[in-house]
């Protein structure tokens, strides 16, 4: 009889604690630094949060003041993605989870999106220069730069989009054909109101996401600073993140509480619609009526 | 009869079609965008120069090697970190911590997702390099290193949401036999499990990688921006200078149609060649997957 | 009088399954015909022909006639791959086995099909709707809260919306495709009871989900194997004294 030489239960029960220590640790350094850096800059950052903060102008070469005209620009940036990009995305999503068939080209309109997701956002920067910006003579503007940020972000609204229509049951266009309702009427009165609360989760993490960029919006439309709020969709515009770069990449003897305030302004704006987000998933969630 | 419903919804499904196409018509017209103002390059900069270890511009320098290398070097560092510990964080997400554990951990990871680059940056430069400087006893806190740190922190939770999703995905019943054979848990997980979820997890890591080559904000605001070459293992605790901060910083400054314009192009181009390639291989591996998993099950 | 008139069809799906061969039957009008017979015979497909449905699946071939002969004993092919189908669909209703209720609330979906129709006058629809619901011994239980959403209904209550739903449409042909195969049996009574005063005004086909089902409610009945009709008769002799074999070997319960 051969003598197999099996491993004791109980070297083996020891590597697993070893291993399950070294993991769990692991863990533990990729977690905690996260709760330290969001609390970190909401410590540092919170004495500089006042109404004058949120409302006024900088001043003093932007060591002072307030950033309003940042905030703002951004809420500006932020609509217009919106406006563009939704009507695109959801079209597609629509095409690409009603209408297509599995053929060949629409293999290719996914690696499209694929690819669309994957560009740098400083190849888009670029792509909107040469384009919007120079081309299209549009100059540096909020126009150029949201036409840029929402070709960014039609991937996520496309995904987010066609995986809410996909998962209402098919069950409910089988019978919304037999009773005579068109494609489109079945789209239009059952799909696209029951996919609603996952289009419009997709469509709040996209925006945050565009909220938060800066390498499009640095050739297509952020200026270093404007003495007024923008008035046109032709004028260039400030916005949060281009300002927090700004002020602590080129602005020598800037004040350190006011760098953390921005950054903290920009993270709340960004932790805000991550809640949203996380709110209408669960509503949605206990309203679905399959 | 030629309803007037009929009409309209003839016009929307076309319009609904020609969406759908859109993005095909987007990608093609980014790439020849690119390609347009970036094909000048090969005319006027000979290609001895273009491969050549100097970039400065001013002076008619435009050699690309130390960028292509800076970006490189990062990158080659934010994964060796990212990797391992994405992985390793994943597995325990999926398979060891518990249910209350797990519904912390998963929106931590999301939160950090959802730091802008620039944030990011903003703390590399205030609180990292000088810590770094001074710990490490360096010029300057501004390195391939610092950039390496904070990109690993910015791919992690790509890699991390993807590996659990793949390891979630693996039945049950493959790590129930495993258990029913004698194996302990942890013989499962690395025997069973994670060869199962291998081809998810490589998409992990290719989607990590991508976005650690694409990041630009934070390396640009941490990483030195000097456009030398790696000499040595030390010379990553200096300054580099990656290709996207290259454009980032440079653009702003030339003139349109200039040598310099074009070739910033052309870097450009070589950034989305480079996710191109990433991104098409790693959807290629979860396609040949499914098409594994299809012909099991039918 | 004949409803439905089929001659020849033949269907064969993309993968080959030949679903449907060579199948002649009538179905006469305003009486209970059944299709019985094991799972595979291709009952449900010859329904799903019948109000154009497999237009949304992979068939790869089908071929024949089959006519829907109206009251001013007009024939239509349903097959004329110029026909208008959507008109089709509203004059042929289906019932599926399992109750599958639109997400909206009980008056929008009985209303669902007038509505996509074009119907907008209100008072045709809550006249309409009311009828429909009385017709499937449904109205006295939700007439007091029609705006609630319908999945609140129990199983059998949303079956019997489902069969007002087709209702409401006024249909030539109502096709039943194991109708109560989920149900409880006093909602299945329930409804074997509301076809049998329904086949006054309309026609039935029905796909019932047992033999005895069959039996209790078949004017005709046509039993199905594999594709094939084997045997087509009155309900009171087929049952009693089956022609074939095979028929009487399913109905006694040799196999299934």
């Amino acid at each position: 009889m051969f003598k197999v030489n099996l491993s004791t239960p109980q070297s083996r029960l020891t590597i697993q604690k070893i291993g399950y220590l070294s993991l769990t640790l692991i863990a533990i350094l990729t977690v905690v630094p996260i709760i330290a850096i969001v609390v970190h800059i909401f410590i540092q950052g919170f004495s500089a949060i006042s109404w004058e903060f949120l409302t006024g102008f900088p001043k003093d070469g932007m060591r002072a003041g307030g950033i309003f005209p940042a905030i703002v620009g951004t809420f500006y940036l932020t609509l217009g993605t919106a406006i563009f990009s939704i009507p695109i995305s959801i079209g597609a999503a629509v095409y690409l989870s009603e209408y297509a068939s599995e053929n060949r080209w629409t293999q290719i309109i996914r690696i499209a999106i694929i690819n669309l997701a994957g560009i740098p956002s400083v190849v888009y920067g670029l792509f909107g220069l040469g384009l919007f910006v120079i081309f299209l003579q549009f100059g540096t503007s909020i126009l150029a730069g949201c036409l840029t940020l929402s070709i960014m972000t039609l991937p996520i609204f496309i995904s987010t989009a066609e995986e809410a229509m996909r998962s209402v049951p098919q069950s409910f266009r089988v019978v919304s054909i037999s009773l005579g309702a068109s494609q489109w009427q079945t789209i239009r009165r059952i799909v696209l109101p029951q996919a609603q609360p996952g289009i419009l989760t997709g469509v709040i993490l996209g925006l945050e996401r565009a909220v938060g960029e800066t390498a499009p919006i640095l050739f297509t439309a952020a200026a270093f600073f404007l003495p007024q709020l923008p008035n046109s969709p032709f004028d260039a515009t400030m916005a949060l993140p281009y300002h927090l770069f700004v002020i602590s990449t080129q602005v020598p003897g800037m004040p350190v509480n006011l760098q953390y305030g921005t950054a903290l302004v920009l993270l709340l704006f960004i932790l805000g619609m991550n809640i949203l987000a996380t709110l209408v998933r669960s509503h949605a969630r206990k309203q679905r009526q399959w | 009869m030629f309803k007037s419903r009929d009409w309209s919804e003839f016009v929307i499904t076309r319009i609904i079609k020609l969406t759908g196409y859109s993005t095909i018509i987007f990608v093609v017209l980014i790439f020849f965008f690119l390609l347009n103002e970036g094909f000048p390059t090969f005319i006027e900069v000979p290609f001895a120069s273009l491969i050549s270890d100097r970039w400065y511009p001013i002076e008619g320098y435009y050699g690309i090697l130390p960028l292509l290398i800076g970006s490189l070097v990062v990158t080659v560092g934010a994964t060796t970190i990212a990797i391992p510990v994405g992985l390793c964080t994943a597995i325990f997400i999926s398979e060891i911590s518990p249910r209350w554990l797990r519904d912390i951990l998963k929106p931590a990871v999301e939160i950090l997702g959802g730091i802008p680059s620039v944030v990011l940056g903003f703390l590399g430069i205030i609180v990292l390099s000088p810590y770094l400087r001074v710990l490490l006893n360096l010029p300057t806190g501004l390195s391939a290193f610092t950039g390496a740190v904070l990109l690993a922190a910015m791919s992690l939770p790509t890699i991390v949401s993807i590996a659990d999703d793949a390891l979630d995905a693996v039945p049950r019943s493959y790590r129930n036999a495993s258990l029913a054979l004698g194996a302990t848990d942890w013989q499962t997980i690395w025997n069973v499990t994670v060869p199962a979820a291998r081809s998810g997890i490589l998409t992990a890591f290719m989607l990590g990688i991508g976005r650690t080559i694409g990041e630009t904000m934070t390396v640009m605001m941490v990483t030195g921006n000097a456009p030398v070459l790696f000499k040595g293992f030390l010379s990553f605790l200096y300054p580099v200078r990656t290709m996207t901060a290259t454009i980032a910083a440079e653009m702003g400054e030339v003139a349109t149609g200039s040598i310099h314009y074009h070739i910033l192009f052309f870097i450009g181009i070589i950034l989305f060649l480079f996710s191109l390639v990433i991104n098409i291989t790693a959807s290629a591996v979860v396609f040949r997957q499914h098409k594994k998993v299809e012909k099991i099950l039918s | 009088m004949h409803k439905l008139i089929i001659e020849n069809l033949t269907l064969r799906y993309s993968d080959g399954v030949e679903a449907l061969r060579d199948i002649n039957i009538n179905i006469p009008v305003n009486k209970i015909t059944v299709m019985f017979g094991p799972s595979g015979g291709g009952k449900s497909s010859l329904l799903r022909v019948i109000n154009r449905l497999n237009d949304l699946t992979d068939v790869d071939h089908i071929s024949g006639k089959v006519l829907l002969v109206d009251d001013k004993e007009i024939a239509k092919d349903i097959l004329d791959p110029n026909l208008d189908v959507i008109n089709l669909r509203r004059s042929v209703g289906m019932v599926f086995a399992r109750p599958v209720v639109l997400p909206l609330s009980i008056r929008d979906n009985i209303t669902y099909g007038l509505e996509m129709a074009g119907e907008k006058d209100k008072n045709t629809l809550e006249g309409t709707m009311e009828i429909s619901l009385k017709q499937a011994a449904l109205w006295d239980e939700v007439k007091d809260r029609l705006d609630e959403p319908a999945i609140a209904l129990s199983g059998g209550q949303q079956q019997r919306l489902c069969l007002a739903r087709s209702l409401a449409l006024e249909p030539e042909l109502i096709l039943l495709d194991e109708p109560t195969s989920g149900l409880d049996p006093i909602s299945t009574g329930f409804i074997e009871t509301t076809l049998q005063e329904l086949k006054k005004k309309y026609t039935i086909i029905l796909v019932p989900h047992s033999v005895q089902q069959a039996a209790r409610t078949a004017d005709l009945a046509a039993f199905f194997l594999q594709g094939d009709l084997i045997e087509y008769g009155h309900g009171d002799e087929l049952f009693v004294n089956p022609q074939d074999e095979r028929t009487a070997n399913y109905i006694e319960g040799r196999f299934g």
